[in-house]
């Protein structure tokens, strides 16, 4: 298939999904047991990669800022709004494209090679409205608060170097944390994540809810579908950025 | 009754798949569409459901003609249909129970405890009600097949359709299975359609047969007319092994 006639039949199963439910209480059904597999599983590493990598930051910003000239409240301030402006919503999206990516191709591709959206369809109900619409839906209405976690993370991360190495004193690192705060970020992080959520599981329903085959099949459109879906997020992160921030 | 007419249904490459294909499927029967791999029963079998729209022809369902049907008429038609899929097609993240519930959850307005005993009646019909709680995975493909049955069953459809569902089973099995299915068709009056290539079934529950040879019907019978059908390419699938070559033998010894 070329990309022409990915982006129709993409186009097309979107048609299908984003529909009225059949029934709304299998809707809520799925869509709770999809925001904790989606969204509630995910906290563990999203807490611990934001912590790490706070810490990270907070090193090497400390480590490019150590010119006496600079204010020593920068470091604070380059680590929140770095974390708050491209890792949070969009390294952290690019981190869940493969976790969350992989598991939504990978079950919607086996219940298609095992017949089981066959079964769905022959009962008379729309198969992808009724499996991927409240992935779809639970995912974006989790992520905001996945990043939000891990924006407070990371900065406890930050803050944790300070408090516990001589890298930058906890008055400078909080003094930079408050330093010229833009609400809008918050607002630019979250939609720039909603965005993402959007690709990354309705791009993972495509891969899986198009195998042909078998497990062999399965194996590699789970994987066709965490690159391209990490592909688009590079994509569509540079144009949100121009767009909302420009 | 369903009743397929002329139909004919070739894909990409234009090779003729199904080629005017004429025949009824009775209700009340164990209609079985039989033929060597490759000979097009699969796809008779789905183009009858709705699942391959046909070239040419009709497919009638009661006087409903499934093929002049818009993909919601066909959505609200396949609610009259149950089908018990080759490997069960049962939801890995339910359990029996939920499995057979599930069509209810989706169609039905009754209040939960009466879902739940309508579903444990299936489950009854089937003899599986010790494994209500267990997961598809934790039971053997003859319960998988059972507990298909019952989620297949459990709206009254009018019309069951089976493919292959005696494969990966053992002959114990695929007998239990192929009279669990001929029972249920006496009993709720179905018309069911089963895609096979086990001569067992054929020669235990084949009401109606269906024979079809490089598309096209090759013959028309019930299992007690299989013994001398004057189609050598049926003699050759129904008496390849030579057990089945000496039942033919008995067959004609005893009546003669």
């Amino acid at each position: 298939m070329n990309i022409i006639e990915h982006v129709g039949s993409f186009t097309k199963l979107m048609k299908l999904t984003l529909t009225i439910p059949d029934r709304w209480s299998m809707f809520g059904r799925q869509y709770v047991r999809e925001i904790m597999k989606l969204g509630i599983d995910s906290i563990f590493i999203d807490i611990i990669i934001s912590l790490f990598i706070g810490m990270a930051i907070t090193i090497q910003m400390k480590l490019n800022m150590s010119n006496p000239i600079l204010p020593g409240y920068l470091t604070g301030l380059a680590v929140r709004d770095t974390l708050l402006l491209e890792f949070s919503p969009t390294i952290l999206c690019l981190i869940l494209a493969g976790k969350v990516g992989s598991n939504i191709a990978s079950e919607i591709g086996t219940m298609r090679i095992t017949e089981q959206i066959d079964a769905i369809d022959i009962m008379g109900i729309n198969s992808a409205n009724y499996l991927i619409l409240p992935k779809i839906t639970a995912f974006i209405s989790v992520i905001p608060s996945l990043v939000i976690i891990s924006i407070f993370a990371g900065i406890l991360g930050g803050l944790g170097v300070a408090e516990f190495t001589d890298t930058i004193t906890v008055t400078e690192y909080t003094q930079g944390i408050q330093y010229s705060f833009v609400p809008f970020y918050v607002t630019y992080a979250i939609i720039k994540s909603m965005v993402f959520a959007f690709i990354i599981s309705s791009v993972a329903s495509y891969y899986g809810y198009t195998v042909k085959g078998g497990a062999l099949e399965v194996g590699k459109n789970s994987t066709k579908a965490v690159v391209n879906s990490s592909i688009i997020i590079l994509g569509s992160n540079f144009m949100l950025t121009k767009l909302l921030l420009t | 009754m369903i009743e397929v007419k002329n139909v004919s249904k070739s894909f990409h490459d234009g090779v003729k798949v199904l080629d005017n294909i004429n025949t009824v499927f009775e209700t009340g029967k164990t209609n079985l569409i039989i033929g060597q791999s490759g000979s097009g029963k699969t796809v008779l079998m789905k183009s009858t459901v709705g699942i391959h729209k046909v070239d040419e022809g009709h497919i009638l369902y009661d006087g409903r003609d499934i093929t002049k049907m818009n993909d919601n008429q066909i959505k609200m038609m396949h609610r009259e249909i149950g089908m018990l899929f080759q490997g069960s097609a049962l939801f890995d993240s339910m359990t029996v129970l939920e499995n057979v519930m599930f069509p209810l959850d989706m169609f039905s307005d009754m209040d939960a405890d009466a879902k739940r005993d309508r579903a444990i009646e299936c489950l009854e019909r089937v003899d599986l009600k010790r494994a209500i709680d267990l997961f598809p995975a934790e039971i053997s493909g003859g319960m998988q097949k059972r507990a298909a049955i019952a989620r297949a069953i459990v709206l009254n459809p009018k019309y069951l359709f089976c493919d292959e569902p005696n494969s990966g089973l053992d002959p114990k099995t695929s007998l239990m299975i192929d009279r669990l299915i001929q029972e249920i068709t006496h009993e709720f009056n179905i018309t069911t359609i089963i895609n096979t290539h086990d001569m067992n079934s054929v020669m235990e529950i084949g009401e109606n047969i269906v024979f079809i040879y490089k598309g096209q019907k090759g013959w028309q019978g019930n299992k007690d007319q299989v013994y001398d059908t004057g189609c050598q390419p049926l003699e050759d699938l129904i008496f390849a092994s030579e057990l089945y070559k000496k039942i033919k033998k008995a067959h004609f010894t005893l009546k003669d």
